[in-house]
């Protein structure tokens, strides 16, 4: 009889779960669909953000993700290879797994604050897409560690015993066995990463994202919009916030939308792998 | 006909951190001679066969003390190259594990990290070792197929061919037919009749009618000691001591 009780209970919770993604993307759904058409997805903002598209937004968001994931998956899986087929148990692996840890834990606000004092100011790059990625990367570098470590702990000591047994170097045996193997997992963890990194705010107000920018970035070195900040930046700070609220809600469906179908790809990726494994 | 001592070892003591897995162990291994090490689980046989290849370097607690020896070197020697070892001694492991790549890439993995490059060579190495694995004949037409749709039986052909394929001195074979079907494992032990001519090879098996039939002398092991060594046909009709004639006949195991 309890059982049942608590079976309900968890049953209830999963709803619940499932039901709040359906109900965000409905509400966005329904207050924002009339404002996706060709010319929102194809072109910049006019008339004071109050009419015209998205389209730097759009841009300055996929810049920013895809140079986050540049710097983070390198960084990231070398990291994750040392963590798992190098390192000797010890204090050393202790402390460095503690640093990663608390990395992870960082809230964004603070990557913020960090890459504004560190990459715009010290290193003099200014407000920029190399700041914001530099800064986003450092934001997804445990995202990454964590599949990737996770992808090469799959792999089976078997083939890194067999490889030795032929005379293979350790370093050959993760080349050639290894790493190939652990592939699909770490793409999984890379997509997951590009995935939180483009719906990321707070990093990349101070360092990459501007109210407005008139023309889409030519060099690393250029400012420009992104859809979280643009999202922000129309509901609080635009001269006519009820007019913007439909391009407002549109922006938010695009988010969410590239966020899910990203998600979505890693998510039915995993699965196929673990279907054939 | 007097056979070649390949490798020996002298007065082996192992041990896992704590634990004395291998008690002074001497034992001489010969040329075209498969021997075989028998012996109740834990008794030390896997991890003596382990030794040979120095794969017990792997596992951080583990310590040898004693000589393993190679054609007269001592393998544990620190100038010794353990990658240059382990391609002089081969080993097949229990459960047959091929590389998540074709067959061909599976066979050609040792030539490959041993530094040939020559297509050709490479390729008439893997129609060989495959050959000599009696592989080729089933797999001819498919060698650029994934090795994972092998059957198990076939997989472990498939190893014994990799292993075959960087040209080993000596053959360490760890329970190669347990986890195969009676078919099977005839197979294997019929290869093995077919290598022994050309190979050092030393096997454990749990199971003593696979020792009886396809080895020349039988090493018995227990708990970390070498309790007697024969040849097979003396040790299973003539045992000198009562511990291996008990083994033997099934009063403990």
């Amino acid at each position: 009889m309890i059982q049942r009780f608590m079976f309900g209970l968890f049953r209830l919770s999963a709803v619940i779960n499932g039901a709040a993604l359906v109900i965000i993307v409905y509400f966005l759904g329904v207050r924002g669909w009339r404002a996706i058409n060709w010319t929102f997805l194809s072109q910049p903002p006019t008339d004071a953000m109050t009419k015209g598209g998205i389209l730097p937004c759009i841009v300055g968001t996929i810049s920013l993700s895809l140079g986050a994931l540049l710097v983070a998956l390198p960084v990231g899986v070398a990291s994750a290879i040392y963590l798992n087929e190098y390192a000797r148990p010890g204090k050393a692996l202790r402390l460095i797994r503690l640093g990663i840890n608390n990395l992870a834990g960082v809230p964004s606000v603070v990557f913020g604050l960090f890459g504004l004092a560190f990459f715009v100011v010290l290193l003099k790059m200014g407000v920029s897409v190399l700041a914001g990625a530099l800064t986003l990367g450092v934001l997804t570098l445990p995202v990454i560690i964590g599949s990737a470590e996770e992808a090469l702990r799959a792999v089976p000591d078997t083939y890194r015993e067999a490889s030795l047994g032929l005379g293979a170097t350790k370093w050959q045996t993760i080349r050639r066995v290894v790493l190939p193997a652990a592939l699909p997992g770490i793409f999984t963890g890379a997509i997951l990463g590009l995935s939180r990194a483009a719906g990321e705010t707070a990093p990349i107000m101070f360092t990459a994202a501007v109210f407005y920018t008139p023309s889409l970035p030519s060099s690393v070195f250029d400012e420009i919009m992104a859809l979280p900040y643009h999202i922000y930046v129309l509901a609080t700070a635009g001269t006519d916030i009820e007019a913007t609220r439909p391009l407002q809600y549109g922006t938010a469906l695009v988010l969410i939308v590239l966020v899910m179908a990203l998600n979505l790809v890693a998510i039915v990726y995993r699965a196929r792998l673990q279907r054939r494994g | 006909m007097d056979n070649l001592l390949r490798m020996a070892t002298k007065n082996l003591d192992f041990h896992y951190g704590d634990f004395h897995a291998l008690h002074d162990v001497s034992l001489e291994f010969y040329d075209q001679r498969v021997t075989a090490l028998i012996g109740p689980s834990g008794c030390g046989k896997s991890t003596l066969l382990r030794c040979l290849n120095r794969m017990n370097d792997l596992i951080p607690i583990a310590r040898a003390e004693g000589g393993v020896f190679l054609d007269g070197r001592n393998i544990y020697d620190p100038k010794v190259d353990v990658v240059t070892l382990r391609r002089r001694v081969g080993m097949v492991f229990q459960k047959p594990n091929p590389f998540p790549k074709t067959i061909f890439e599976n066979v050609a993995y040792g030539l490959k990290v041993n530094g040939n490059k020559d297509k050709a060579f490479i390729s008439d190495r893997v129609e060989q070792s495959l050959r000599q694995a009696a592989l080729w004949e089933e797999v001819k037409d498919r060698t650029h197929d994934s090795a994972l749709g092998l059957s198990g039986g076939q997989q472990q052909r498939l190893c014994i061919a990799r292993a075959l394929a960087v040209e080993p001195e000596v053959i360490l074979m760890d329970e190669p037919a347990s986890a195969l079907d009676p078919i099977a494992t005839q197979k294997i032990e019929e290869l093995i009749h077919q290598l022994k001519k050309s190979y050092t090879i030393i096997i454990v098996t749990h199971n003593m009618q696979q020792a009886a039939r396809v080895s020349d002398v039988t090493a018995f092991f227990y708990l970390g000691k070498l309790i007697e060594v024969d040849n097979t046909k003396t040790l299973f009709t003539k045992p000198k001591l009562r511990r291996t004639e008990d083994y033997i006949t099934g009063r403990f195991g």
